[in-house]
């Protein structure tokens, strides 16, 4: 403890002897607050020994090709092939990013630039709100809501305008990989909008400026000004919603329809990679298919781990004002 | 040249369609909380919250387990999340800023986008397979490793947005920098560190993914961290997937009170970090 006195000039010993009374309290907060601070690394560490200890029994008996590029999934005869599952993760992913993006993108341009001003708050609350609800929940009202609602409207629509693609063509039973990248859009929305909310802040007022006053229309300035600018911070928020879609599990489980097939039909029940380690984990039959089922694990912790970190590599390079080249 | 009623029509297309870009996102949400509010409030009643899960097919039953259970998990995780994520992001804010702390930052950004069932497995590797059965303390492992990225993320934040003067006029007083960082900074930010740990608490709350093979289920009511246990969000879960009428119901009823005590805590957050919004100017 420093002594009143000295504060008070001209009084007591220099202030700079100070630094000598206890060095210790200094020492024990730094290396504590280091400690934890490592200790983030620690948890990177355990997750990554962990996915690979638990996998390791299935690796060594599959055999790494065979197991991602097996089609047959059968754990009562020992059979574990991955494609189905990562093909159903692909498409649902795919299907959710062509529907979230434009909707997101055009959600942020509507509340930074274009719509007006009374309505920025309610609808990012409303964005908020959506962001928050727990996925059990999305795949509740999946289930019982959007489920009835394209087996009985949109895919017979569909398949009466464009069932000449193989796409549209098959049973229609509501449940399937249509169902699963419908919900898995409507979750990334808020991601992939408060994102690129955002990005476009960043982007320098005087470029906008500088477009409407040589006359340009407000979307003019957007598409000339605004969005070259932002692309690359955009393409992040796509990434960061593109990793949620690939591991975003229960929504997915409840109504992708948890059938280990491949299909070109975006009608037909499918499975994806979270949904079968959610199905089967708890109830595997041996080590092989807990580590068949963890492996499956560390192929989504690997994929999603580069998305995370390209996203942030682009959405760095925008708030860095490094992607004036990208104009 | 265009002309310019051309130009002005395109301009008053691309506000429209950006429109119809917050109309679809505000439609399904709508139609998910009504739908909950609805479905969900004819089940509601006092039993409901107190009672154990009725067998199919009897009357009556509720989630009270299921509450409990989501609460102890909630609170094993918070022990082990909030000392380790609020440190590293205090880390973060005071001596992140050579290359360790670059390096730091950046894993727990990757982090904090690993899916919660892939934590799940490396919940159930540390503790399920070793203890060989599944227990609360497991699922709230799997919790506390998915909030201790976000809360490190946030705590940074707003340990950072505290005036520098601040920590200038303190040490200027003679106060060792230990005292400064715990006494003068970590108070001035603890509003907004409530407010990220209610939302990480929020957010934990709400999962059931890496919940179902690390804290499993359980019919009956538990408070050892030692024993599997229910939770809110397995129960609506496993209701929903059954092919019972009777369990769909009380899936939306459960839906409710989970939505309930999430929106609950964000409401808490936002109140919180507006008081010290308003506060600091």
């Amino acid at each position: 403890m420093p002594q009143p006195s000295d504060t008070t000039a001209g009084v007591g010993p220099s202030p700079l002897a100070r630094a000598h009374v206890s060095p210790w309290g200094d020492r024990a907060w730094g290396a504590g607050v280091s400690i934890l601070g490592g200790s983030i690394l620690v948890v990177a560490g355990l997750i990554l020994a962990e996915l690979g200890g638990v996998s390791l029994v299935a690796w060594k008996k599959l055999g790494l090709l065979r197991f991602l590029f097996g089609s047959d999934w059968d754990p009562v005869q020992d059979k574990f092939g991955a494609l189905p599952f990562i093909y159903g993760t692909l498409v649902t992913s795919t299907i959710a990013i062509v529907v979230a993006v434009p909707v997101s993108v055009g959600l942020a341009l509507f509340l930074s630039e274009m719509g007006p001003k009374q309505l920025r708050r309610p609808v990012g609350f409303a964005i908020e709100v959506l962001a928050a609800i727990p996925s059990v929940i999305f795949g509740l009202w999946g289930l019982f809501v959007m489920v009835p609602w394209l087996r009985e409207s949109v895919e017979p629509f569909l398949q009466a305008v464009l069932g000449f693609l193989p796409l549209f063509q098959g049973p229609m039973i509501g449940l399937g990989y249509l169902a699963a990248g419908l919900i898995l859009a409507i979750m990334i929305l808020p991601t992939i909008a408060s994102v690129t909310l955002e990005v476009l802040k960043t982007v320098p007022l005087a470029l906008k400026e500088g477009a409407l006053a040589l006359g340009a229309t407000r979307w003019e300035a957007i598409r000339m000004a605004v969005l070259p600018y932002a692309r690359p911070g955009i393409v992040g928020a796509a990434l960061l919603g593109l990793g949620r879609a690939l591991g975003e599990t229960m929504a997915v489980t409840m109504v992708i329809g948890n059938a280990p097939d491949i299909h070109a039909s975006l009608f037909a029940p499918g499975y994806s990679l979270p949904a079968v380690i959610a199905n089967e984990f708890a109830e595997a039959t041996g080590d092989v298919h807990v580590g068949a089922l963890a492996s499956l694990g560390l192929v989504l912790f690997g994929i999603t781990v580069l998305l995370n970190a390209l996203a942030q590599v682009l959405i760095r390079a925008v708030s860095r004002g490094m992607s004036r080249g990208a104009a | 040249m265009t002309s310019l009623r051309w130009r002005k029509f395109v301009d008053r297309f691309w506000t429209l369609a950006s429109a119809a870009g917050v109309l679809a996102a505000l439609v399904p949400l709508a139609s998910l909380l009504w739908l909950v509010v609805s479905h969900g409030a004819a089940g509601l009643s006092w039993t409901f919250f107190t009672n154990l899960p009725a067998p199919v097919g009897e009357t009556g039953g509720g989630v009270g387990n299921g509450i409990v259970g989501t609460l102890l998990l909630v609170a094993i995780a918070s022990v082990i999340a909030l000392p380790v994520g609020i440190g590293a992001g205090v880390f973060l804010a005071e001596k992140g800023n050579g290359r360790a702390g670059e390096l730091i930052r950046f894993v727990t950004e990757v982090l904090s986008g690993v899916p919660s069932i892939v934590i799940g497995i490396v919940a159930y590797g540390l503790v399920v397979a070793r203890m060989k059965h599944f227990s609360a303390l497991a699922g709230g492992l799997a919790l506390a490793l998915l909030m201790i990225p976000t809360l490190a993320r946030s705590t940074e934040e707003f340990v950072r947005l505290v005036p520098g003067a601040l920590r200038e006029a303190s040490l200027a007083l003679g106060v060792p920098k230990w005292k400064t960082s715990l006494l003068v900074i970590l108070r001035t930010a603890a509003g907004g560190i409530i407010t990220a740990v209610l939302l990480a608490v929020a957010r934990a709350a709400g999962e059931t993914a890496p919940l179902l093979f690390t804290a499993l289920n359980n019919q009956y009511w538990n408070l050892r961290a030692d024993q599997p246990t229910a939770s809110l969000t397995v129960q609506i879960f496993n209701y929903a997937i059954s092919p019972y009428e009777d369990w769909h119901n009380k899936a939306w009823t459960a839906a409710l009170v989970l939505l309930l005590l999430v929106g609950v805590l964000n409401l808490l957050a936002r109140i919180l970090s507006r008081n010290r919004m308003e506060g600091a100017r």
